[in-house]
């Protein structure tokens, strides 16, 4: 081939064409299958709530329930009981389900006296009920979320899941493994007083096989210190939120 | 008659080439594994290596992605390698990985969602692993795509196999598992060798261990075939 590829002008096409070309070539793939990613990440939503509900896949209790069935079983066991709250007061509305708790947080920096949207789930399943808290927070590398969900004393967790975006895989993406979130199932979130505290990822808990369910704390997992304490953050501020709320309701 | 005129074509073409997979073609599959592994050799891919090698499973995913990545990307810039302007071929090959595990991550996520959801957190990882500039700079700028697929695959392979062999030993020492699978036990309930006192030695989790793991695999690689001892 006889082109000179030194020369400057040659370098400035090369680059403007190449832009241009993987500008496109990622445009198109992004926007062409926008919908389709929209669709997997609500079926994942609900799979998410399902799951810290309790509401699993018939055959593997760790798994979640199956794409194609979500809707349904969402519909079946949540149905229309999705809340905003805002500060004491709820609202039932189907748009609950659209709130992101991160765009609620970048509102909440830009203006502090915004007054944030929380999304709350009431679920119910053999006639116990599930008060579903969406939350966020930061890892070591990225984001970090997760649903709680307690019962109707607001005192004890009753399931969990959490998930990352980017932390380290066989370390702190832990997080999403079932030893470490069935710690926090049955776990008190409050003190021996009665006094909202909280849940904390300990390191050298004396309480390993996590038998004392009282002592709002749960193991942490080996070599994941920030990732764990990044939990620990995002539990204690998520469902803090909602206490107002919660007080409220235990009159 | 169409498919006559082909395949004469594609002799004519092959006749002056070597065989596909001819001995030399063969060596770059296989020398990568052995004399010439990326990691233990070269010392590329090191980064990546001690990230992701605490447990088996995500070093397996790991190993298959990036023989994916490598492959296609060699290829890709095997291809474009006349006509990409001297001065910013670290750019292009840096655009041309990007764009591909992009591609191959929004793919996922519209058709493989768990799958993709498995892989997000190698996606960063790929893109910046030093293998793949390093095999783009090192072979695909200056040889023909098969060889460079070849060589993809070869490189990949062998930070791949060198990965496992890591995560192995990390698994089994630092979690007493493999897979996830409990070999020795339950360390917590004290059953199996536990009971005997065994304990999970928690250092190996952690990234120091990976490089003195691959610094063991180096020793022992090398005091077996002295010619790799560099001098100095």
């Amino acid at each position: 081939m006889a082109i000179n590829t030194d020369k400057n002008s040659y370098t400035i096409i090369f680059a403007i064409a190449m832009v241009v070309v993987v500008g496109s070539l990622l445009a198109f793939t992004a926007s062409s299958l926008k919908d389709k990613i929209a669709a997997n990440k609500r079926t994942e939503k609900q799979q998410n709530i399902l799951f810290a509900m309790g509401v699993t896949d018939t055959e593997d209790p760790s798994e979640f329930v199956p794409a194609e069935e979500a809707e349904e079983l969402f519909n079946k066991y949540v149905g229309e009981d999705k809340y905003i709250i805002t500060g004491s007061t709820a609202q039932k509305t189907e748009e609950a389900f659209n709130i992101e708790v991160k765009k609620e947080n970048d509102k909440l920096k830009q203006d502090t006296n915004y007054q944030r949207k929380m999304p709350l789930f009431i679920g119910k399943k053999d006639g116990e009920e599930f008060y579903i808290v969406p939350m966020r927070g930061n890892g070591l590398w990225d984001a970090i979320w997760g649903y709680v969900s307690l019962d109707k004393e607001f005192k004890t967790v009753k399931g969990a899941f959490f998930d990352h975006k980017g932390e380290t895989p066989g370390l702190g993406a832990n997080i999403k493994e079932a030893y470490f979130r069935d710690d926090f199932i049955g776990e008190s979130i409050l003190d021996a007083s009665g006094n909202y505290k909280g849940i904390t990822v300990k390191k050298g808990n004396a309480d390993p096989k996590n038998v004392d369910k009282t002592d709002n704390e749960v193991d942490a997992m080996a070599g994941a210190t920030i990732t764990g304490d990044g939990v620990t953050a995002m539990v204690k501020k998520g469902i803090k939120m909602y206490q107002p709320y919660f007080a409220t309701l235990k009159k | 008659m169409a498919e006559v005129t082909e395949e004469k074509v594609e002799v004519k073409v092959k006749e002056p080439k070597e065989p596909l997979f001819s001995k030399k073609n063969r060596k770059l599959l296989s020398d990568p594994l052995t004399d010439n592994n990326p990691i233990t050799i070269q010392v590329l891919g090191i980064c990546s290596a001690l990230a992701i090698t605490a447990q088996l499973k995500p070093s397996i995913v790991m190993a298959i992605s990036v023989i994916f990545v490598l492959g296609i990307g060699n290829v890709v810039i095997s291809l474009m390698r006349n006509i990409i302007p001297s001065k910013i071929r670290i750019i292009v090959q840096l655009v041309v990985v990007a764009a591909l595990v992009i591609v191959v991550d929004q793919v996922l996520k519209a058709f493989a969602y768990t799958l993709s959801k498995e892989l997000s957190v190698f996606i960063g990882l790929i893109i910046t692993n030093c293998i793949i500039m390093g095999r783009f700079e090192a072979f695909a700028l200056g040889n023909g795509p098969w060889k460079s697929f070849l060589d993809g695959i070869g490189n990949a392979a062998g930070y791949g196999v060198l990965l496992i062999i890591v995560a192995f030993f990390r698994e089994l020492l630092g979690s007493g598992t493999l897979f996830g699978v409990e070999v020795f036990g339950n360390a917590i309930e004290k059953t199996g060798l536990y009971k005997y006192g065994y304990e999970n030695n928690g250092f190996m989790v952690l990234a120091p261990m990976a490089l003195i793991t691959v610094g063991i695999i180096i020793w022992i690689q090398r005091s077996k075939n002295k010619a790799l001892i560099e001098d100095h």
